[in-house]
């Protein structure tokens, strides 16, 4: 990797020093060892345009595919909110069996959903799960949907009203890159996880791994488990992850 | 033999040559029920004897696993595709200028392939293609039903054509298909026979007509039974109540289209003249297509035929069949794998109300395939978006297809 320039290093050392002032300086010390170790490790700090290989909805791979596919056992019922062409379902219907259902806006996706065998919904989920019954599913998947919807508070309360577990994976707007594109480009944040340019992004609803975990509190909603995926590799979620993780899957339920 | 060899003759040019096509048909003919053993009716009384007329396309696999069951709309008949060479002796010349009315769809490397299904359509009770009907001779008197006809139903239709399964010995069939009042057969079917099937398709219905669609269909039979040849029913040998018939086709066909489909075919163009003649001729192309509409409908249907079929089409609902009037209820019956199609500018079976039975299913846990393809050619696009349609057939069926 190329040498940070002296200024660029400074900007960036006051940055997380203000994002980290309540923590203790060995946390701080901590935050700053292993941010150095994952910049270094990267090809280039700031490139405003990357291959996108992890929110690409119609690929074949997906980081959280394989970790949701572990998550669900045999024979469960999954309905998958924003099923795009179906790729999670029909996975998890030749490999776990599953009565699966997808919810899709696009018609040409759910012609697409229809070839590949996955039974879907064409509707706006902005509009509700109205027509589902409490507990109708396992498992309700929201795979890197819910920064798109206009009442992302209304789906998940719902989600967890239909299924016993939700399931919700969005890219983190708290990731370190994120905040250093903003931060030294004064421009929209551009990365791997977020390609888009502000005016052509889905993502209308934005939100960080903390924002998260504030919000859904107040719904009454709880997380059971999370997994990131930081430094090109899956971790069970951990403290400092509004920092480092690129993408999030958490496993949410009603909290009672 | 004669009337095949004209027939064949006056085809249009190249289209027995066309390998896409499934060349020359017949209908076929069973007598489901006789004077002494009638079929019993849904409105309580019964009716023998019954004729049905169907037709097939391809080839019954030993396992009798490849059946494909069509059910035709309105105005429909069991002609699906392919050119009729009885067009001449049955009096149907205008077979001779059209293959049938799915032609698009059936046939060879099309989405409902011969090579692979056993395809078969039959008429409805009530219509005028062949299956007994208010233009059959009543047994009785010698002359035909006219309006002594009794009131059919979907359910009839439907119990009729598993009659005509069982005549076949097929006991379960792959899926069943129909647009329309076929739609409406088809969730009829998937209720009334649950594990007869295994997959259900619906296109451009939902479990009931809307009061718009009641009110369009009362006009329908009012210009008929108002048209003077109308005559109580009783027009067969003398002049029919063409006026009156054509009228309520006209209005159909506007039913049938959309407002954006109108202005894209017609817009507000003159028919053949630069300026308008000031009168109350045939002014605009709109005014044309109708008229030939009508009138070529006249040439083909019979008016008590479409008195009883449109009936039929207003008192259907399914929740009310099936669910003590609850669509969820009825839904919980159904065992097929659904898949539902709507169409954006359809107003006769709009999208919202062809989504509440993909809905009514969803509550049932069956899973469901919902779509609404955005089209501007009204009702009309389950028939001419062959394309998305053929595609959408084709997926659908192919997992289970079974050369």
């Amino acid at each position: 990797m190329t040498e940070p320039a002296p200024e660029w290093e400074d900007r960036l050392t006051r940055l997380l020093f203000r994002q980290a002032v309540e923590d203790d300086p060995e946390a701080l010390h901590r935050k700053l060892a292993r941010l150095v170790d994952v910049l270094e490790a990267e090809e280039k700090t700031r490139a405003r345009r990357q291959d996108i290989t992890i929110t690409d909805k119609n690929g074949a791979y997906r980081w959280d595919h394989e970790l949701i596919e572990r998550h669900i056992p045999d024979g469960a019922s999954v309905l998958d909110l924003g099923c795009g062409s179906g790729t999670l379902l029909a996975r998890l219907i030749s490999t776990k069996h599953v009565r699966g259902q997808g919810i899709e806006i696009d018609s040409e996706k759910v012609l697409q959903c229809v070839a590949n065998g996955v039974p879907a919904f064409q509707t706006n989920l902005d509009d509700g799960l109205a027509g589902f019954p409490d507990e109708s599913f396992d498992f309700v998947v929201l795979e890197e949907t819910v920064q798109t919807l206009h009442r992302p508070l209304t789906v998940l309360t719902e989600m967890v009203r239909v299924g016993r577990r939700g399931i919700v994976t969005f890219p983190n707007f708290g990731h370190w890159q994120v905040r250093l594109d903003l931060a030294l480009s004064g421009r929209m944040p551009i990365t791997r996880a977020l390609p888009y340019e502000w005016f052509e992004s889905p993502n209308i609803h934005p939100l960080a791994l903390s924002d998260f975990e504030a919000c859904i509190q107040e719904q009454g909603i709880r997380i059971v488990e999370g997994h990131v995926l930081a430094d090109g590799s899956v971790h069970p979620l951990n403290p400092d992850d509004n920092l480092f993780a690129e993408e999030v899957m958490l496993i949410i339920e009603r909290a009672q | 033999m004669q009337d095949e060899e004209a027939a064949k003759k006056l085809f249009p040019p190249g289209a027995l040559d066309d390998p896409t096509s499934v060349g020359l048909t017949r209908a076929k003919a069973v007598q489901l029920a006789t004077e002494d053993s009638p079929f019993p009716l849904e409105v309580g009384e019964s009716l023998g004897p019954v004729w049905v007329e169907y037709e097939t396309y391809g080839t019954l696999n030993s396992a009798k696993s490849n059946v494909i069951l069509v059910v035709h709309a309105l105005s429909g008949d069991a002609h699906v595709a392919g050119w009729d060479i009885a067009a001449i002796e049955t009096g149907r010349r205008w077979r001779l200028r059209k293959p049938g009315w799915w032609d698009t769809v059936v046939g060879p490397g099309k989405p409902l392939d011969p090579a692979h299904y056993f395809i078969i359509c039959a008429n409805v009770l009530g219509s005028c293609y062949g299956t007994t009907g208010p233009g059959s001779i009543n047994p009785r008197t010698g002359k035909p039903y006219g309006l002594t006809f009794p009131m059919v139903t979907v359910g009839d239709w439907v119990r009729l054509q598993a009659m005509l399964l069982d005549h076949l010995g097929i006991e379960r069939v792959l899926a069943v298909v129909g647009g329309s009042l076929g739609g409406q057969q088809v969730i009829e079917w998937m209720m009334a026979y649950p594990d007869r099937v295994e997959k259900a398709i619906v296109l451009a219905a939902s479990a009931k007509l809307s009061a718009q669609g009641l009110a369009f269909n009362a006009v329908g039979r009012h210009t008929i039974m108002n048209d003077p040849h109308f005559n109580g029913g009783d027009f067969y040998g003398s002049p029919v109540p063409a006026q009156g018939l054509a009228a309520a086709r006209m209005l159909a066909h506007i039913t049938y289209l959309s407002e954006a489909a109108m202005d894209m075919k017609f817009g507000r163009r003159l028919r053949e003249k630069a300026k308008p003649d000031f009168d109350f001729g045939i002014e605009f192309e709109v005014e044309s297509y109708l008229a030939y509409q009508g009138q070529s409908f006249v040439e083909r249907f019979d008016a008590n035929s479409y008195l009883y079929i449109t009936r039929a089409m207003d008192y259907y609902d399914a929740a009310a069949s099936w669910g003590g009037g609850d669509l969820t209820e009825a839904c919980s019956r159904v065992s097929a794998d659904v898949m539902v199609v709507s169409f954006s500018s359809d107003w006769l079976y709009p999208p919202s109300q062809c989504r509440e039975l993909a809905i009514a299913l969803c509550r049932c846990r069956r899973p469901v395939t919902y779509i609404e393809v955005p089209s501007s050619y009204g009702h009309d696009a389950f028939l001419v978006e062959t394309e998305v349609v053929g595609r959408l057939l084709r997926d659908f069926l192919k997992k289970d297809a079974h050369p």
